[in-house]
C-alpha cells in the first residue's frame, strides 16, 4: 500500500477532527459540570489490536493523554481471555477500575467497538468525570480513604449497552450506589452520543478513502509521530537530568512523600526512572500505573506542543515501571488523589528535570494544584443539603520568554473555576476577598506567576469543609537560579480561632458553623534565572502594582526603589553583595 | 445612501443613488489606521458623488475593535467591591492553550488605577454593608488625579440590585469632567463579575476614543457638506444613530464581522437561500457564522482574545485562524503542515512582493494558475511565478518528492481540509445537517475556495455575491436598527409565573420601541422577535429556542425545548425537568427595501458568454492541469450558465468553479454554484 504525502496529512487531519467532534459533543449535551464546563473529558479513537492510541481529541483534559489507551488495552485482552464478554455490533462497554488502567473512580471511560464488514476495525473511547460515585466522601475526593472500597463504586468492564439498547439493570446498579443519580442518565446519553458521532465521521472517512489506505495511514503517522519526537529529543543535549518533588503528605500519615526522577538521553529516546521515591501510601495519594505514564506524556506535550497525542509520541519516552513505589499502586491502595495532584507533581518533576536539557521551551514549575475544597453541608434557609466546590489556580512558571501567568488552570486540567456570584448563588456562603496573592510568584529573571488569595464565610447553618491541594510545605519550584513560588496556605477561622490544617494542605470534615471562615492561599509559580538579572525597571512596575513591596524588591530582586523610581547606584549595591 | 465599512486594509465604500435610478457607485481606498476618518474621505472623494446631497450615512468602524486588540486604550481607572479589584485580572483560572504553560495576558485597566469601596450586596440582592459614599468620593479623586479619562464602576451582585452602583455613579458624576462613567450592571445585567467586569472595562476603555472618532468623523462629513446624522454598525448586527453609540461603545467592538453576516442574510433572503454558513476569508483568519432562516445566530458569549470576553449580544462570528497567509510547511515527520503561523499583511505571501518567504495558500493558488499571474506585476517589487514555484519545490516537495506545482496542489488541499474542519467545529457539527445550507463565500479570498471547501463539508451549493469585496460595505447599506434585551429568570418550567414572562416580553418590546422612535430615521415597520434560553435541569449549556409569540404558556416552552434539544443531540430526556434560564427579546427597525440587482451595473454585461470571456490559462484541478476559461465576473449575461472548471475574475475577488459544478447567474447578479460530487 503506497501512500502520498497528500493522503497521509488528510487523513491526519480527518482523524483529529473526529476526536475533536466528539469532544464538542460530549461537552455540549453533558449535565454535569464537570464535564459541561470544566471540559473534565477526553475522547480517542484506538487500535482494535492493543489499544494503542490512534487520535484523540485536542481540547481532552490533558490527563487523560495516555490513560484511555491502557484501559482499553485491558479491555480486549480481558475479552480474549474470556474475563469479559466478547462484543457484539452496538456494545458499548463501561469500566472505572483504576487499577485496569484508570485514574480514579471519577473518571468513567466508555468503549465501544467500531465494526467494518464484521469485523472491529478500531475502538472509540472516552472517559467523562461523574460528579459522584458513590463512597464515603460526595464527589469522591476523599483525603484519608486507606481502601479503595472507600472511594467509592468500582465497575469491572461490562457492556452498558447492548446492540445499541442501555442495559436498564446495570444502570439500576450504577444508580444505587451514587449521590443524585437523577442527572446521570443525561451524562450516560451524552457519554455514548459522542461514540455514535465518533463513529459517524470515521465510517465517511473509510468510505472515502478506503479501509486499506487509512490502515496504511494510520500505521505510517504512528511512525512518523514517533520520529517526530524522536528528533525533538535527539536535539538535546546529551547527558541525564535528576529532579525531585515533594507531595505534601498522603493525607493520612503526615509525611512528605518524594518523586525522584532522572531523565536519561538515550539517543533518541528518554528513559523516565522514578527509582527511590517513596513507597506506596496509607492515604489516597498513591498513583496508578496508567494515570503515572500519563503524567509523564502530558508534561512532555507541554513541551513539545505541536506533537499529534498518538501511541507513536510515546513510543520514545521510555517509562520504567517504578515498582514498588506509591506510583505504581495496586489494589486496593486508595487512589482519589493521583489524577488531581499526584500527577501534577509528577509533571512538576519532568519540568525540573527537563528545564535543565531544554532552558528555552520549559517553564520553572507552576502552581500545579487543583485546589479542591469541599463544603458540604445544610442550608437552614433552603432546608436542603449541599455539597460546593471550589477548585482555584495558581501561578505558572516564569520562562525564557515571559513571566509566569497569574491564576491559571491546573497542569492536568483546562477547566475555569467558578465564578464567586455563582457560588454565592447557590451556597450560604459570602466570599469577603477573592485577590491576587501578593509577593506569591517565585522571584526570577523571569518572576513566576500570581496565586489567588481568597477568603469565604459560611452564612448560614453548619457544614464540614475539606481540603485537597498540595506544595503546602515546598513551593513549587523555581529553575536555574530562580526562587520557589509561595506555598499554598489554608487556614480556617472557627469562633475567631485559627486553625491550620495539621497536613498543612489536606484535611477532610473540618466542621463549620455560621460567621466561621476559610482562607486559602494558592502557590504562586516558580522563578525562572536568577532574579538579581531582572531589569530593575520591570521590577519597578511589579511594585507600582502593588505585586511586591519595596522591601521584596530590594530582598528578592536586589532592587532599590525610591520615591523618584529606581535607585541604581543602590540597587548596584545590593546587587553586588 | 452610502455604506462605509472601515476593515483591516481597505475602506470599501457602496453608494445608492436613488435619485439615478439606483444606480452604484463603489470606492475602495485603503484603511488609515491612525485617523479611520480620513481613508472614509478619501473613500467618498473616490466615489466622486456631493457629499451634501448623501441624505444617510451608515458606518462601520474598526476603531474600538483596534483599540482593544493593540491595547491603545484610554486611561481607565475601576472602583470595585472591596477584596474584588483583581477580577479581572485573575480570570477563570485559564491559559491560552490546552498545552503549552506558557502565555501573556495583560488586563484592560492596570492594577495600579483599580481601587475599592466598602459596601457589599449579597446574591439575594440584600444589602449587606452599605455604601462608603466618602470612600467612593476619594478613590473618585485619585483615579481622577492619576490621569484617568474613564471610570468603570463594578460591584459585586450589581445585577441583583443596581442601587449601590448608581449611587455611586451618581457620586462619581458629580466629580468626573466627563461622561464617561461605565456601571457595571448597566451593559449586562448578569451573574458572572469576571465576564461583567472585562465588558464593562472594554466599555469604558474605548468610550472616549470612539467618541473622538466620530466627533472627527462628524466634523470632517461636515466640511463636505453633510449635516445629517450618522449612523453606526453595533456587533449585533444593527445600526445606531452616532449620538448614542459611545454610550455602548463595547458594542461596536465587533461590528466588523458582523455587517457582513448581516449582507449575507439579506441577500440570501432575496436569492431565496435562509440556511447559510458564510465565509469570509482574510489574509491572517476567517470569520464564519451560521444563519438559519434568515437570521444570523446571535450569542452573548464572544470572547474576542484569550481572557478578554464581552458578554453583549453580538452576531456569532468565530474567528479561525487560517487565511490566504496561512504558511506551509513539513514538519519533522515528513508531514505537510498548513498553519497555524500566517505571514500575515506585511511581509504577507510571497506574491506579494514585500519580502515574503514562506509559500502560503495565496502563493500555491498563484503557482496553480487560480489567480491570475499578471496581477503580480502590479505589486512593488513583483515576483515571477517560476520563483514562487520554487519555493514549494524546495520547501514542500523536497522532502516530500513532490514538483513544485503538485507541493502547492498539496497546500491548497490541506489548507482547504484544515478550514473545512474548522469551521464544520463551529457550524454544521452542532447539530445542523449540512445538506440545508448554502455557503456564503466573500472577502477577497474566499469565492476561491467556496467550491473545494463546500465538497469538504457535504454543503450542496455556494452563493458568490456580486460583490464579495465590499460585502462589509452591502451590510451597512442594509442593516436594520436593532436592540437586544435579556432578562434572566433562571426557573424550572413548571415553576414559571405565565404572566410575569409575558411582561418581560412586553416590556422588551415597549423599550425597544422607544429606543427606536428617538432615532434620526424612522423605519419601515417594527419587528419583534422572541427567544428563551433553555436547559434541562442540572445542565450548563443553553439552548436557543425562537418562540413565535410573546403570548407563552408553561406547555409551549417545554414543548419547544424538547424539539430543539432533540433536533440538536438527538438525545430525548423525559425523565429530566426543563428549566427556562433567559427571555431574549430582539426590537428591529425595518428599513425600507434595498434592491440589490444593480450592483454590477447592468449596462456593462455582455451579450453572450463569449463575450464575457478574457481568455482560457491552464489551471491545476485534482492534479492535471486543465485548460480553463477565465470570464469577467462584470460582463457575464444575466442569464449565464457555466460548467466547471472556469474562473470568474473581478475588481477585488475571483471565483473558482472546479470540474463538475454547475453555475448561473440570478437577478441580483450573484453567483450560485451546484457543487459537483
Amino acid at each position: 500500500m503506497s501512500l502520498d504525502a497528500i493522503t497521509l496529512s488528510v487523513i491526519q487531519a480527518a482523524l483529529q477532527q473526529t476526536c475533536d467532534e466528539m469532544d464538542l459533543a460530549f461537552s455540549r449535551a453533558a449535565f454535569s459540570p464537570v464535564i459541561a464546563e470544566a471540559n473534565d473529558r477526553s475522547d480517542g479513537i484506538y487500535s482494535a489490536v492493543d489499544g494503542s492510541l490512534i487520535a484523540q481529541g485536542s481540547e481532552g483534559l490533558p490527563v487523560f493523554v495516555g490513560v484511555m489507551q491502557h484501559s482499553t488495552r485491558t479491555i480486549i485482552e480481558m475479552i480474549a481471555d474470556g474475563r469479559v464478554l466478547p462484543p457484539e455490533e452496538g456494545d458499548v462497554y463501561i469500566v472505572n477500575d483504576p487499577y485496569l488502567g484508570g485514574t480514579h473512580l471519577m473518571d468513567v471511560r466508555f468503549a465501544m467497538p467500531v465494526w467494518r464488514g464484521g469485523k472491529i476495525f478500531c475502538w472509540l473511547s472516552n472517559t467523562g468525570h461523574w460528579p459522584d460515585i458513590g463512597g464515603s466522601v460526595p464527589g469522591g475526593f476523599s483525603a484519608s480513604a486507606t481502601a479503595v472500597e472507600q472511594e467509592g463504586l468500582r465497575l469491572p468492564p461490562v457492556k452498558l449497552f447492548k446492540k445499541g439498547a442501555m442495559d436498564p439493570e446495570i444502570y439500576a446498579i450504577i444508580c444505587s450506589n451514587i449521590r443524585v443519580a437523577d442527572q446521570r442518565i443525561g451524562d450516560i446519553r451524552a457519554q455514548a452520543a459522542a461514540l455514535n458521532v465518533g463513529q459517524e465521521r470515521l465510517f465517511q472517512i473509510l468510505d472515502r478513502y478506503g479501509d486499506e489506505t487509512v490502515v496504511a495511514a494510520i500505521a505510517e503517522l504512528r511512525r512518523r509521530a514517533a520520529e517526530q519526537m524522536r528528533a525533538h529529543i535527539a536535539a538535546l543535549p546529551e547527558g541525564n537530568w535528576q529532579a525531585r518533588a515533594y507531595v505534601d503528605s498522603d493525607g493520612v500519615v503526615n509525611e512528605p512523600l518524594t518523586i525522584a526522577l532522572t531523565v536519561e538521553k538515550q539517543g533518541d529516546t528518554l528513559v523516565f526512572d522514578f527509582s527511590g521515591s517513596s513507597k506506596p501510601c496509607a492515604g489516597p495519594m498513591n498513583s496508578v500505573l496508567a494515570t503515572t505514564l500519563s503524567a509523564v506524556y502530558l508534561a512532555m506535550r507541554h513541551i513539545f506542543p505541536n506533537v499529534p497525542i498518538s501511541a507513536g509520541a510515546f513510543e520514545p519516552l521510555v517509562v520504567r515501571r517504578p515498582e514498588g513505589t506509591f506510583l505504581d499502586a495496586k489494589y486496593p491502595r486508595p487512589v482519589s488523589g493521583c489524577a488531581a495532584e499526584v500527577s501534577q507533581r509528577i509533571a512538576e518533576a519532568v519540568f525540573a528535570a527537563m528545564v535543565q536539557a531544554a532552558p528555552d521551551r520549559v517553564t520553572a514549575a507552576p502552581a500545579g494544584s487543583s485546589g479542591n475544597f469541599a463544603l458540604g453541608g445544610n442550608d437552614p434557609a433552603r432546608g436542603r443539603d449541599y455539597v460546593m466546590y471550589q477548585i482555584s489556580g495558581g501561578g505558572y512558571g516564569g520562562n525564557a520568554g515571559h513571566d509566569g501567568l497569574s491564576n491559571g488552570c491546573s497542569t492536568i486540567g483546562i477547566s475555569k473555576s467558578p465564578p464567586v456570584e455563582i457560588m454565592e448563588q447557590a451556597y450560604p456562603v459570602l466570599y469577603r476577598r477573592y485577590a491576587l496573592r501578593e509577593g506569591s510568584g517565585g522571584a526570577g529573571k523571569q518572576r513566576g506567576g500570581f496565586g489567588l488569595a481568597y477568603e469565604i464565610e459560611l452564612l448560614r447553618g453548619e457544614a464540614r469543609a475539606s481540603f485537597v491541594m498540595d506544595h503546602g510545605r515546598f513551593g513549587p519550584q523555581g529553575a536555574l537560579g530562580g526562587r520557589d513560588g509561595m506555598v499554598n496556605t489554608v487556614t480556617v477561622f472557627r469562633d475567631g480561632q485559627a486553625h491550620v490544617p495539621p497536613h498543612l494542605s489536606k484535611e477532610q470534615d473540618i466542621p463549620l458553623r455560621a460567621g466561621d471562615r476559610v482562607l486559602v492561599g494558592t502557590p504562586g509559580g516558580g522563578g525562572y534565572g536568577d532574579p538579581f538579572e531582572r531589569d530593575p525597571q520591570l521590577v519597578l512596575r511589579d511594585v507600582s502594582l502593588g505585586y511586591y513591596t519595596r522591601r521584596q524588591a530590594a530582598e528578592l530582586f536586589g532592587v532599590a526603589i525610591a520615591e523618584a523610581g529606581v535607585d541604581l547606584a543602590e540597587t548596584e549595591r545590593l546587587r553586588r553583595e | 445612501m452610502a455604506g462605509i465599512d472601515v476593515g483591516g486594509t481597505f475602506t470599501d465604500l457602496l453608494l445608492l443613488d436613488g435619485a439615478g435610478g439606483g444606480a452604484v457607485r463603489i470606492a475602495k481606498t485603503p484603511t488609515t489606521s491612525d485617523n479611520q476618518s480620513h481613508g472614509v474621505m478619501a473613500a467618498l472623494a473616490q466615489a466622486n458623488f456631493p457629499v451634501a446631497e448623501i441624505d444617510l450615512i451608515v458606518h462601520g468602524t474598526t476603531t474600538t475593535t483596534n483599540a482593544v486588540l493593540e491595547r491603545r486604550l484610554a486611561r481607565t481607572g475601576m472602583i470595585t467591591t472591596r477584596g474584588f479589584r483583581d477580577v479581572i485580572e485573575l480570570g477563570r483560572r485559564t491559559r491560552p492553550q490546552a498545552y503549552g504553560m506558557t502565555g501573556v495576558f495583560r488586563p484592560v485597566i492596570p492594577r495600579d488605577l483599580r481601587l475599592e469601596v466598602d459596601e457589599r450586596v449579597e446574591a439575594s440582592g440584600r444589602v449587606r454593608e452599605p455604601l462608603d459614599e466618602g470612600g467612593m468620593r476619594r478613590a473618585v479623586r485619585v483615579l481622577l488625579d492619576a490621569g484617568c479619562e474613564a471610570l468603570v464602576i463594578h460591584f459585586l451582585h450589581s445585577y441583583a440590585n443596581p442601587a449601590h452602583e448608581r449611587r455611586a455613579a451618581e457620586i462619581a458624576a458629580a466629580i468626573w469632567p466627563n461622561g464617561h462613567i461605565t456601571t457595571g450592571h448597566s451593559l449586562l445585567s448578569e451573574a458572572r463579575e469576571f465576564e461583567r467586569g472585562v465588558t464593562a472595562s472594554v466599555n469604558a476603555a474605548v468610550q472616549p476614543i470612539l467618541e473622538r472618532y466620530v466627533a472627527r468623523l462628524r466634523q470632517d462629513l461636515e466640511a463636505r457638506g453633510y449635516r445629517r446624522d450618522f449612523l453606526v454598525m453595533n456587533g449585533n448586527g444593527g445600526m445606531i444613530s452616532a449620538r448614542f453609540v459611545t454610550r455602548e461603545a463595547a458594542k461596536t467592538v465587533m461590528s466588523g464581522p458582523a455587517s457582513g453576516v448581516i449582507a449575507a442574510a439579506y441577500t440570501g433572503r432575496r436569492a431565496g437561500y435562509d440556511n447559510l454558513v458564510t465565509y469570509d476569508m482574510g489574509g491572517t483568519s476567517t470569520d464564519v457564522a451560521l444563519i438559519r432562516n434568515a437570521e444570523p445566530a446571535v450569542s452573548n458569549e464572544i470572547e474576542i482574545e484569550y481572557a478578554m470576553p464581552i458578554h453583549l449580544p453580538m452576531v456569532a462570528v468565530h474567528t479561525v485562524g487560517a487565511g490566504g497567509g496561512s504558511i506551509a510547511r513539513v514538519d519533522a515527520s515528513g508531514l505537510i503542515q498548513v498553519g497555524p503561523e500566517s505571514a500575515g499583511a506585511n511581509p504577507g505571501p510571497i506574491c506579494y512582493g514585500r519580502g515574503g518567504t514562506d509559500p502560503t495558500i495565496t502563493d500555491a493558488n498563484l503557482v496553480l494558475g487560480r489567480l491570475d499571474p499578471q496581477k503580480l506585476l502590479s505589486v512593488e517589487n513583483p515576483v515571477t511565478v517560476e520563483a514562487v514555484r520554487a519555493v514549494f519545490e524546495e520547501r514542500i516537495g523536497r522532502a516530500t518528492h513532490l514538483d513544485g506545482v503538485a507541493a502547492a496542489g498539496a497546500v491548497l488541499r490541506l489548507g482547504n481540509i484544515k478550514m473545512a474542519g474548522a469551521i464544520r467545529m463551529v457550524s454544521v457539527s452542532r447539530g445542523h445537517d449540512p445538506r440545508d445550507f448554502t455557503l456564503f463565500a466573500f472577502g477577497g479570498a474566499g469565492p476561491l475556495h467556496a467550491s473545494a471547501l463546500a465538497r469538504e463539508l457535504g454543503l450542496p451549493r455556494v452563493l458568490v455575491p456580486a460583490r464579495p469585496g465590499i460585502t462589509n460595505a452591502l451590510g451597512c447599506v442594509v442593516a436594520d436598527m436593532r436592540h437586544d434585551f435579556v432578562n434572566t429568570v433562571n426557573q424550572p418550567v413548571a415553576a414559571l409565573d405565565e404572566a410575569r414572562m409575558r411582561a418581560v416580553l412586553a416590556r422588551h418590546r415597549a423599550e425597544g420601541e422607544g429606543l427606536i422612535a428617538k432615532e434620526a430615521i424612522s423605519p419601515e415597520r417594527i419587528r419583534v422577535s422572541h427567544s428563551a434560553d433553555m436547559q434541562f435541569v442540572g445542565q450548563t449549556h443553553l439552548i436557543n429556542v425562537p418562540l413565535p409569540s410573546a403570548e407563552i404558556t408553561r406547555a409551549m416552552l417545554q414543548e419547544l425545548f424538547e424539539k430543539a434539544y432533540f433536533a440538536r443531540f438527538k438525545v430525548a430526556l423525559p425523565e429530566i425537568r426543563a428549566s427556562l434560564v433567559n427571555l431574549n427579546t430582539s426590537v428591529t427597525g425595518v428599513r425600507p427595501a434595498i434592491d440589490l440587482s444593480r450592483l454590477i451595473d447592468p449596462a456593462g454585461r455582455a451579450a453572450t458568454l463569449e463575450g464575457a470571456r478574457r481568455e482560457v490559462r491552464p489551471v491545476w484541478f485534482d492534479g492535471v492541469w486543465h485548460d480553463t476559461p477565465i470570464y469577467e465576473r462584470e460582463k457575464l449575461p444575466l442569464d449565464a450558465a457555466l460548467e466547471g472548471p472556469a474562473i470568474l475574475e473581478q475588481m477585488d475577488a475571483t471565483t473558482v468553479l472546479e470540474p463538475g459544478d454547475h453555475a448561473w447567474s440570478d437577478a441580483d447578479g450573484n453567483i450560485i454554484v451546484e457543487v459537483g460530487r
